[in-house]
């Protein structure tokens, strides 16, 4: 076995070691990774969303320590032996190579003006920066960041996201002059200014100065203006890390980088370079996706491939403060006698330029701010001839954006991951039918996201169709139908399916159309012909077991539960022979209740102050709670009052999937409340709300949509979002994946639920204090209609008889089933 | 059907005719203990197949969700789900599974189902 030392565990280095174990199957390389930072790889790319509510497991890449990986964090290399091949590190540990890989990405360049160290003073590019910077936010007003470029606006809007006034100083004339152009710029400062970030450009800082705590407390211009400032973040750029290989003589580029030729080689042979430590042609890249590229080479340089790497698209998309903007290919018209064709919808807030061959028949690059959607289909177009008229291709109201089909098979689709549409489509020609499965088998869409809505293209055109429809019998997809629903005021499945729709209906459509029924206030679901659309659990409202026997959960709001009702839970177990279960949402479970039996059970419950728990309804399912200031030590709010009251304002809410909740009283988050679809959080002045979390087969953790709520806001913005995502989201899908399907994710909900974006929130409040107004409690009322009771008997033609084949046994004291019952997995799931 | 029931079979009375609504299964107990799942679909067809689920030995199939596939009437099970043609008593999911079926009629006030006079 050989040895192999990659320095640096960042984001290239990783993606290396990744590429190097999945070529290296013979197991030639014994690998040890030696990076600096306390943690591994991470995200960096993504490492605003930590400002978001990402936390640095979300960003974390995983660790890659394995049979022939060690990694050593928090260890930096401090100098390379090329003749004794060997690297030592801070620990003092020596290290001997055969190859050795240099992933040492690069730093951000802080200039040298008077008061650049003052405390108070930050940079932007790893972790431990991010928590300096918040830890540094407390108690501070404003901030300034130095440096109008991408990375410049990403720091900007963390500042704001942490509540600061916040203003952006920037040297050239507009901002990005990387990326965009003048007329872009204008556009991009005229948003940024809306949302409150003051822009200052043509000026540069000439000195921070320090207040009488010896903080930074203003910055001065070259324009004669002074800012009052907390706190300075600089990003002016960045500067390769190539201390190491300048210090053992490798060669290195005039503005710094490690030299490497196209196999990634710098001037030592057994020294590879990548990333944004390295140099190649001119050229040092700032961009993942250039990075990853290398990787890729020189993994399959050291496994004996014959890869090479010959430069890299510098395209990018963001999304700045919630503003669109994407620059690709020659967006700067360098090409000599290119030609522009611009749009510039001042009015409408849009922006778009493509660059053009002097013939005006191949595109060459472009830019787009404001509404960056035909980005995923025009970069893979640079280089190739165009569709049609280029002006109708930017225009809005013009053709439709032209659709990944026109791509020609060797475009490169996603940049990131260097895929291209051939790739892609010999993935679907394997089996790859949907979007996650094409994302799982060639990566493609898993770094930026930016070339999604291209991979569902290509997936359409190989002929793959990505129907809406929910089943044979309604062309629609449940949204569409509940807005047909709305509209034409249709209260029974036999007259959509009359109208809307073929056949009888089945398992699918039944209860997706009984869900939209009832979220809409149709009256009881057990009303009429509903009741026989209602799923498995819905139809008998409890539970179905394995055995055919129901589970009883009557309501515990908040899991607060007084010892008398506790006691009563108790007797009715006892008297029916219950086996019962403490649940995992602070509740009660009473297991083995024959379909008969549900009525009398349910009668003495209601006559003790219980309601139904829905434990078997697509609806709100528990909040959950913790002790809160009531009684912990640590609690800042009342954390058990606000679970009962929100458990007691949308119980009943039927939605397109379940829906759980919960609230904790600190940050010590012991209600679990960031698992939940929606989970409130208490801090000093408020309430934090997260949404779009859960558990079970894909869990993930829920979003920082509003910080430091009063109670009342609270509950309108969860009113709001609840009603959101039971008019627009698919049938089953939770409130997790329906965000992450959402047409620009997060900051989308944000701004309908927060912001009002769509004008619509007052309309999705009536609907909430509609379906509190309207509530009552599904078993009181089966027990009050003597046809509704008529249901639960086992045999029509023999009422008082059970159903000879449930049988128990006693296990740990308890009543179960008999015969294990062998279940074999449903081919469909429910 | 399954069987030609050729001698020794009687109507029994399952439940009044107004008790078996549209596309709401209920289960009537057999002579000799066995069990039947009955349905009134939309186009006024009545049906009775087993309760059993043969996939998860629960006796739950009138509590299933009747429909269609394709144009086949069909039962789905509320347990996992699997789906059976209601005429024939088919698996839509595996071609040998099938249920017995019985004969079914509505003489304007009861519901009747034909029947061996005791377990088969
Ligand atoms: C009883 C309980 C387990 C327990 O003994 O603790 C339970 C039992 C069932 N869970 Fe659960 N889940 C229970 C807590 C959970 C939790 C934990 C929690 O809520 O904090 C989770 C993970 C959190 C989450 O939902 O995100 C959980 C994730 C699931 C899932 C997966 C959902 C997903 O999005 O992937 C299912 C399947 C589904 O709903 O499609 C499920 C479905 C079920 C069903 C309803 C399956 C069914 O259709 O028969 C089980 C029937 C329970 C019954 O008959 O009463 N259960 N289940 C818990 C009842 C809590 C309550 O008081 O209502
Ligand atoms: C806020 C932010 C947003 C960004 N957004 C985008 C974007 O949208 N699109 C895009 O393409 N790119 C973006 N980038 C750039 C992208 O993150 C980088 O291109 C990428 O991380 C480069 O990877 P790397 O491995 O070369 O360097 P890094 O990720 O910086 O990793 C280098 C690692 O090596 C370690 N190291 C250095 N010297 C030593 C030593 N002597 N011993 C041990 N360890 C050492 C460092 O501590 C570091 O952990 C962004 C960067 C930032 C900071
Ligand atoms: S979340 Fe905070 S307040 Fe609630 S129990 Fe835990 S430590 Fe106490
Ligand atoms: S282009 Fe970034 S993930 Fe595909």
């Amino acid at each position: 076995m050989k040895e192999l030392v990659v320095i640096g565990n960042g984001m290239v280095g990783h993606r290396f070691v990744e590429a190097l174990l999945d070529r290296d199957r013979a197991g030639h390389w014994n690998i040890t990774v030696i990076g600096e930072e306390p943690r591994t790889a991470y995200d960096r790319v993504a490492l605003s969303s930590y400002f978001d509510g990402a936390t640095a497991h979300d960003l974390s890449l995983g660790d890659l320590t394995g049979p022939r990986v060690t990694v050593h964090t928090g260890e930096r290399a401090t100098a390379i032996d090329r003749a004794a091949r060997t690297v030592t590190t801070s620990t003092g540990r020596t290290l001997t190579y055969d190859r050795l890989v240099l992933a040492t990405g690069s730093t951000p360049f802080v200039p040298p003006v008077p008061g650049h160290d003052l405390p108070g003073c930050h940079v932007y590019r790893t972790l431990d920066d991010l928590d300096a910077i918040t830890d540094r936010a407390r108690g501070a007003r404003t901030g300034t960041v130095i440096g109008g470029g991408l990375l410049g606006l990403e720091a900007a809007n963390a500042l704001r996201l942490l509540g600061l006034r916040t203003h952006v100083v920037e040297l050239a004339p507009h901002l990005m002059p990387a990326q965009i152009d003048q007329g872009a710029a204008a556009l991009l400062e005229h948003l940024v200014t809306g949302l409150g970030v003051h822009v200052h450009t043509g000026t540069s800082s000439t000195a921070v100065r320090p207040g009488p705590t010896g903080h930074a407390a203003h910055l001065d211009l070259d324009n004669g203006t002074r800012l009052d400032t907390d706190l300075v973040v600089f990003s002016v750029g960045i500067r390769p890390r190539d201390e190491l290989a300048r210090a053992c003589g490798l060669a290195t580029g005039e503005r710094g980088g490690i030299t490497i030729d196209d196999t990634c080689t710098t001037s030592d042979a057994s020294i590879l370079a990548i990333g944004e430590a390295a140099h190649h042609r001119g050229t040092v890249y700032g961009l993942i996706a250039p990075g990853n590229a290398m990787a890729e080479v020189a993994a399959d340089r050291l496994t004996g491939g014959t890869a090479t790497f010959t430069g890299a698209d510098t395209s990018t998309k963001l999304k700045l403060l919630g503003v669109d903007v994407a620059s690709f290919g020659d967006a700067h018209g360098r090409t000599p006698r290119s030609l522009d064709v611009v749009v510039n919808d001042a009015a409408h807030h849009r922006y778009a330029k493509l660059v053009l061959s002097d013939d005006a028949t191949t595109l060459l690059g472009g830019i787009l701010v404001g509404d960056a959607g035909a980005y995923a289909t025009l970069r893979p177009m640079v280089g190739s001839p165009l569709p049609g008229d280029p002006l109708a291709l930017i225009t809005p109201h013009g053709a439709p954006p032209p659709g990944a089909h026109t791509l020609p098979e060797t475009a490169q689709v996603c940049s990131c991951n260097a895929v291209t549409k051939g790739d892609l489509l010999s993935a679907i020609a394997h089996g790859a039918h949907d979007v996650p499965a094409l994302k799982a088998c060639t990566k493609a869409g898993t770094s930026c996201g930016s070339c999604t809505p291209a991979l569902a293209q290509i997936l359409t055109q190989a002929g793959i169709t990505q129907t809406k429809a929910l089943c044979e019998h309604f062309p629609h997809s449940r949204t569409e139908l509940l807005e047909i629903v709305r509209a034409t005021g249709t209260r029974t499945f036999s007259a959509l399916i009359a109208s809307h729709g073929t056949g009888n209906g089945c398992d699918i459509c039944k209860p997706a159309v009984a869900s939209i029924l009832a979220s809409l206030g149709n009256g009881h679901i057990l009303d009429g012909e509903q009741a026989s659309l209602q799923d498995t659990n819905d139809r008998h409202l409890a539970n179905m077991q394995r055995n055919g026997t129901y589970s009883v959960v009557p309501r515990i709001p908040g899991g607060e539960i007084t010892p008398a009702k506790l006691i009563t839970i108790g007797e009715i177990a006892r008297d029916f022979d219950l086996y019962t279960k403490i649940t995992g949402g602070q509740r009660i479970d009473l297991l083995g209740a024959r379909l008969e039996q549900l009525p009398a059970i349910w009668a003495r419950l209601v006559q003790a102050g219980f309601e139904s728990g829905h434990a078997y309804g697509k609806s709100l399912r528990t909040v959950k709670s913790c002790v809160g200031t009531t009684w912990c030590r640590y609690g800042v709010q009342d954390s058990t009052a606000l679970a009962i009251r929100l458990e007691e304002r949308y119980r009943g809410l039927r939605a397109p999937h379940k829906l759980k909740a919960a609230v904790s009283g600190c940050a010590r988050e012991c209600a679990e409340a960031r698992s939940k679809d929606f989970g409130v959080i208490a801090t000093d002045k408020g309430w934090n709300l997260y949404v779009g979390g859960n558990g079970g087969f894909t869990p993930r953790h829920a979003d920082l949509l509003a910080t430091d709520l009063e109670e009342s806001d609270l509950i309108r913005h969860i009113d709001r979002f609840l009603m959101f995502y039971i008019r627009t989201a698919d049938r089953l899908q939770r409130t997790s994946a329906w965000i992450e399907a959402m047409d620009g994710g997060l900051d989308h909900l944000r701004d309908v639920v927060v912001h009002d974006g769509l004008g619509i929130a007052a309309e999705l409040e009536a609907a909430m204090e509609r379906h509190t107004a309207t509530y009552t409690d599904e078993w009181a009322d089966v027990l009050a209609d003597p046809d509704k009771l008529a249901r639960f008997t086992t045999f029509a033609n023999a009422p008082t008889t059970p159903d000879p084949t449930i049988t128990f046994t006693t296990t740990r004291d308890q009543p179960v089933p008999t015969t294990p019952v062998h279940l074999a997995m449903p081919t469909t799931r429910p | 059907m399954t069987t030609a029931y050729a001698t020794s079979t009687t109507w029994i009375d399952a439940c009044a005719s107004s008790r078996l609504h549209t596309d709401d299964g209920i289960a009537v107990l057999l002579p000799g203990g066995r069990q039947a799942a009955l349905f009134r679909t939309r186009d006024g067809h009545l049906y009775a197949l087993d309760n059993i689920d043969p996939y998860t030995g629960a006796a739950v199939l009138a509590r299933g969700i009747v429909g269609d596939r394709a144009g086949t009437p069909t039962i789905t099970s509320p347990l996992l789900k699997h789906t059976f043609d209601l005429r024939t008593g088919h698996s839509l999911d595996s071609p040998h599974v099938r249920l017995t079926t019985w004969p079914v009629r509505d003489t304007g006030t009861t519901v009747q189902i034909r029947t061996p006079l005791a377990a088969p």
